[in-house]
């Protein structure tokens, strides 16, 4: 019954998918939280940076961004990144148009997790005399980040289903294996299954996990 | 302007920021300055290549206009079928009955779940494969079948937190007048928790909205997106132009969709004729987010 998946690497999409997944992961989490430290932070300029980048990047569907990095950066500028081969090309490109556009989301989720923290919290630290950078990293921002578990929680899913958008630049990963099986193979309900599957198991036990991780940390108030 | 988070600022306070500001805008600059030479280089910015968007119509008319009306049509189509849809699960799930709660709770969690191009590529199979659509619309089906599927279940979960959101009074007072389930249901729950929805409804349509470009981009539908190769193909690869305004085009819809939805919400919070309760844009966990949006 499931012999029409010899030949293909399913294990192997789909470990692409994981990678995008944990890569922007890390990058926009790191990326997120600075844009957050601006939109919250002393100086006007970078406030305003902040915001605008939040308000421009989350109104523009990720595939135009996916296809730009391809398109305008590799072709028409011929940006590489580092890569030589073009499937590593393609692929730290994707990663650089997912962390671009989840970094946005990421910085909303923890912007509201600051605003969860009572208002005695920094004020605490700022009778202390800690200066401005020191509040954020001592006292707020380890707060913030605890109650935002569930959140983040949801960007990181929806992340794992945006990496197949980096089908539309020919990154091998789950979408793109299943677009060629569907086209070469006559078992389109078993083969949609299989992906659907595939993905449930990506995102159900993420979810989970995460959300009992969230309850864990969380803190009283 | 000054927060919780930092002093009022003082002298020195007022210096360093000035320091801040002055070393930021040398980076931005610094920046701008790296892009604009790279696009000068490449000839990006040459008037030729901008010339089409801004003296004659033809590129609007021929490449832009059409596709931006693809686009609209698919995500209306989609959030019109998706919303009764969504209303129907989003009920199902509150039924006392078990045997329609937990079917109901499991389709909307295994949709939610799932990509909406994984969707969106089954769809085109599908009608390419147990149906006669023809080959020209089944792009536009697969889109709109990939986007209900995803949506309405998203659609679902929205509706039901707008009638768990109202307050408990309401379904009491309902029941101690004698009205039944359904009586309850229609009459009472449903038309306050379609105004506390309404925000939440608005900005999934940016959801909606972004995620039509993936039909764009790898279904070969005729949108607002798949206008870029051909365009900058016809105008002498101007693919920075062409993106530029695509992307513009994108970002003042969906702004303006943004802000709708928040002024709605405002509006709803202080109207005093309301119980007062309303879903913010992203009350559903990851509703804004999740879309490829995601």
């Amino acid at each position: 019954m499931f012999d029409f998946l010899e030949g293909y690497d399913l294990l192997g999409a789909f470990w692409v998918t994981v990678q995008l997944t944990l890569l922007s992961a890390a990058g926009s989490l790191v990326w997120g939280t600075v844009l957050a430290a601006m939109r919250v932070g002393p100086v006007p300029l970078m406030r305003g940076f902040g915001t605008a980048y939040v308000n421009f990047v989350r109104n523009i569907p990720l595939t135009v961004i996916i296809l730009f990095t391809s398109l305008g950066l590799f072709q028409a500028l011929s940006i590489s990144l580092g890569g030589q081969r073009f499937e590593t090309i393609n692929f730290r490109l994707a990663v650089l148009g997912l962390v671009a556009y989840t970094a946005a989301f990421v910085c909303e989720a923890i912007r509201s997790g600051i605003n969860t923290v009572p208002v005695g919290q920094a004020e605490a630290a700022r009778a202390l005399g800690l200066n401005f950078t020191q509040v954020l990293t001592l006292v707020v921002l380890p707060q913030a980040f605890r109650a935002v578990v569930g959140p983040l929680t949801n960007v990181l899913i929806a992340l794992t289903k945006n990496t197949t958008v980096a089908a539309a630049i020919g990154v091998a990963e789950a979408a793109l294996l299943m677009k060629e099986m569907i086209e070469n193979e006559a078992q389109l309900l078993l083969i949609s299954a299989v992906f659907a599957f595939g993905f449930v198991c990506l995102t159900l036990p993420t979810g989970l996990i995460l959300g009992w991780v969230g309850k864990k940390v969380a803190v009283k108030r | 302007m000054s927060s919780v988070l930092y002093d009022a600022q003082g002298p020195r306070a007022k210096r360093r920021n000035v320091l801040y500001t002055v070393v930021f805008l040398l980076a931005a600059a610094a920046l701008g300055w790296w892009v604009f030479q790279t696009l000068s280089d490449k000839g990006q910015l040459d008037w030729e290549k901008w010339k089409p968007f801004f003296s004659g119509s033809e590129a609007w008319t021929t490449y832009i206009l059409p596709g931006l009306w693809n686009t609209l049509i698919a995500a209306a189509l989609s959030m019109v079928i998706a919303l009764p849809l969504g209303a129907v699960f989003g009920i199902a799930r509150l039924s006392d009955h078990a045997w329609i709660r937990v079917p109901a709770g499991v389709i909307v969690e295994f949709f939610r779940a799932i990509p909406v191009l994984i969707l969106m590529i089954f769809g085109l199979a599908l009608f390419a494969e147990y149906t006669n659509v023809g080959s020209d619309d089944r792009p536009l089906y697969a889109v709109v079948t990939g986007l209900v599927l995803y949506n309405a279940s998203v659609l679902a979960e929205i509706v039901r937190a707008g009638i768990l959101s109202l307050p408990k009074g309401q379904t009491e007072a309902a029941q101690a007048i004698g009205l039944r389930k359904t009586q309850t249901m229609t009459s009472i729950l449903l038309p306050q928790a379609v105004t506390a929805m309404l925000p939440a409804i608005v900005s999934q349509l940016v959801v909606i909205v972004k995620d039509t470009a993936l039909g764009g981009a790898i279904l070969t539908f005729p949108d607002l997106l798949a206008a870029v190769s051909p365009m900058s193909s016809y105008y002498g690869a101007n693919t920075i132009a062409s993106f530029t305004i695509v992307a513009l085009i994108f970002v003042l819809l969906n702004f303006a969709l943004t802000s709708f939805a928040s002024w709605l919400e405002r509006r709803l919070r202080s109207g005093k004729k309301s119980t007062g309760a309303v879903l913010p844009p992203a009350a559903v966990g990851g509703t804004e987010s999740a879309g490829t949006a995601a």
